[in-house]
């Protein structure tokens, strides 16, 4: 590659007095403020803009339609087509969370149950909220495919005790999720 | 001295910084909201009045549009942690951001807010003093700022903060020049520099850069053509609007405002000057900055646009010295200055920001200069009557073959890079 010698390019009379191209910089300027102001700016329909620029302005508009399908927002518990828990307490979960937001209490499945060849169940089961991270890797880790990432993502609560998801709760955000899980497979 | 001026003096100095407060405040509203929607955005809009504090029941929006923004601001910076890093000088340190803030208040009580008012038999001027030297005033007092910056960066014993507080020191020594030239045509039309007087002056003949009407009516009517220099007066605005020009860049400049804000520029200093600051002794620098730019709007409006007079003739219609009428012309008056401030924050996101170099160049070369030549440009104008046409020919010429050695000179003594050079 040869050496490319750029040239300053050459300025004109009016340019090096400059007091137009500022002129006319501040006119576009002013021009594009008023666009942004009565919400004409370029894309602020796309972005369902609310008015002022092409900001949407996030607790009257939500975008939660907009979402993908794949979402990652809370982790949550879900259940079966007949409303079976599919988590076994097996707590690969708990160990491989990063910021050790969940808390397993696993709990036997009595004989006498209809179930009782699963063995575990989880007696109690919190996410802290405040420690979670979102990185999805409870349920990468799940063999029963138990917890999964919902598209949730407002959880507030004014103490800290509302931040932590107990089971009730878990199970009310995850609900019911359809398909083949390992242990409930009568063949095995 | 009477006990009414003493007691209009103390009222008028507890009002106008009063009003200069709030319009620091307003100049951080306005910018941040301006700057939004310049950039497509809302900006703060929901700041409201908690009225839970209150004793109500529920927080209500009442819909302000965010106006209790630099309310919330301010309390921050109050409530912020006052750190001190370990090794400043802390006397200086602590001294720096009042050197900042009170000049550009103190710059403020010579400026007229509005018409005198009239009890009884004593004429109160709205300004808080009425000196006979109100731009040498605002000049002497306001240079005094830079110490506070160049303080700041020194005091802060970091090296990023020094560079600020050195460019700050030199840009506004520079632009100081320039300012205080571009004046003088201003000073020799209006034959004095009382800016109560100025402002008086302008209201008869109209506005300096505006002369749409002066004592016998309008620019359409025969009475405007009538009164006597009339050509003279519209031929003096090519000095006055180079003037213009001139002063509201320095005033940029002195500001530390875009695009002249190389004292902080974040890009390259951390945060310039105040890279060390916190708490409520960072929210002075910032008060000041703003206060500066007011009180830089406030002079702009008062030597070129006719500070509190409504114009158009209006004034004379008014009774002069009723105390309504004195509001009227203050709120005529911070009207026209937050136009200006709005001015302010559209160059700040017009014009990028200038290399050092070309800051310099613009302030000893370009300005400097051109301040010069415009004073005699100015006074060949006003002499024009006392020495005749061919006088004025002379003259022109004579001035045109200074200008033209004074450029070269100024030319051939900057060294051009070379061309060869990496």
């Amino acid at each position: 590659m040869a050496i490319i010698k750029v040239q300053r390019p050459k300025l004109s009379a009016g340019e090096k007095i400059y007091f137009g191209s500022i002129f006319k910089g501040m006119i576009i300027t002013l021009r594009h403020a008023f666009r942004s102001l009565v919400g004409k700016s370029v894309g602020a329909k796309e972005l369902n803009s609310s008015g002022v620029g092409i900001t949407m302005q996030y607790p009257e508009q939500k975008w939660d339609e907009e979402l993908p399908e794949y979402y990652r927002g809370t982790p949550a518990l879900v259940t079966d087509e007949l409303d079976r828990e599919r988590c076994v307490s097996c707590q690969l979960c708990e160990f491989i969370c990063p910021p050790k937001a969940i808390k397993i209490t696993p709990g036997e499945i009595p004989s006498s149950d209809e179930w009782a060849k699963v063995e575990k169940r989880p007696q109690a089961f919190d996410i802290d909220m405040i420690r979670c991270i979102y990185c999805g890797m409870c349920e990468e880790v799940c063999p029963e495919q138990a917890i999964y990432l919902r598209p949730d993502y407002v959880v507030t609560g004014t103490t800290r005790k509302e931040m932590v998801h107990d089971k009730d709760r878990l199970y009310e955000i995850g609900g019911k999720r359809v398909g083949l899980v390992n242990k409930w497979n009568d063949l095995k | 001295m009477d006990i009414t001026l003493l007691i209009a003096a103390a009222i008028k100095i507890g009002v106008f910084i009063g009003i200069t407060m709030t319009f620091v405040s307003i100049c951080v509203i306005f910018e941040r909201r301006f700057s939004a929607i310049i950039q497509d955005r809302v900006g703060p809009n929901r700041t409201m009045i908690p009225l839970s504090i209150l004793g109500f029941k529920k927080d209500f929006a009442l819909p302000i549009g965010g106006l209790t923004q630099p309310v919330a601001d301010g309390l921050k910076f109050i409530l912020k942690e006052d750190f001190t890093p370990s090794y400043v000088r802390t006397v200086f340190f602590w001294l720096a951001p009042v050197f900042v803030v009170v000049p550009a208040l103190l710059t403020m009580a010579v400026v007229p807010f509005g018409s005198p008012m009239e009890f009884g038999d004593t004429v109160i001027p709205m300004a808080v003093a009425d000196l006979n030297v109100g731009p040498l005033f605002i000049f002497a007092i306001a240079s005094l700022s830079v110490y506070g910056i160049t303080l700041a960066g020194w005091a802060s014993n970091s090296k990023y903060p020094f560079f600020g507080g050195v460019r700050a020191c030199a840009q506004m020594i520079s632009y100081e020049i320039a300012l205080g030239l571009s004046i003088i045509p201003i000073l020799m039309f209006f034959g004095g520099l009382n800016l109560g007087h100025i402002v008086e002056e302008q209201v008869k003949n109209g506005w300096l850069l505006l002369p749409l009407w002066n004592e016998g009516g309008f620019i359409i009517g025969s009475g405007y053509w009538g009164q006597e220099n009339v050509i003279q007066r519209l031929l003096l605005l090519i000095p006055l609007g180079i003037s213009f020009v001139i002063f509201t860049t320095s005033i940029f400049a002195e500001t530390n405002r875009m695009p002249f804000d190389l004292p902080e520029c974040e890009t390259e200093l951390v945060g310039g000057y105040h890279t060390e600051y916190s708490s409520m002794k960072f929210a002075l620098f910032f008060m000041g900055e703003y206060a500066a730019m007011v009180v830089g709007s406030a002079l702009i409006v008062t030597l070129f646009f006719g500070g509190w007079s409504i114009g158009f003739g209006i004034d004379g219609l008014l009774p002069t010295g009723a105390w309504w009428v004195s509001l009227i012309h203050i709120g005529c008056f911070l009207t026209k200055v937050t136009v200006f401030i709005l001015f302010f924050i559209l160059v700040r996101w017009t014009i990028p920001r200038f290399r050092y170099d070309q800051l310099m160049n613009l302030g000893w070369i370009v300005f400097f200069e051109a301040a010069l030549i415009n004073v005699f440009l100015a006074a060949l104008v006003i002499a024009y009557p006392s020495i005749g046409f061919m006088g004025f020919i002379v003259g022109f010429i004579i001035l045109a073959i200074a200008s033209v050695l004074l450029i070269l000179i100024a030319k051939g003594t900057t060294k051009k890079p070379s061309a060869t050079a990496v």
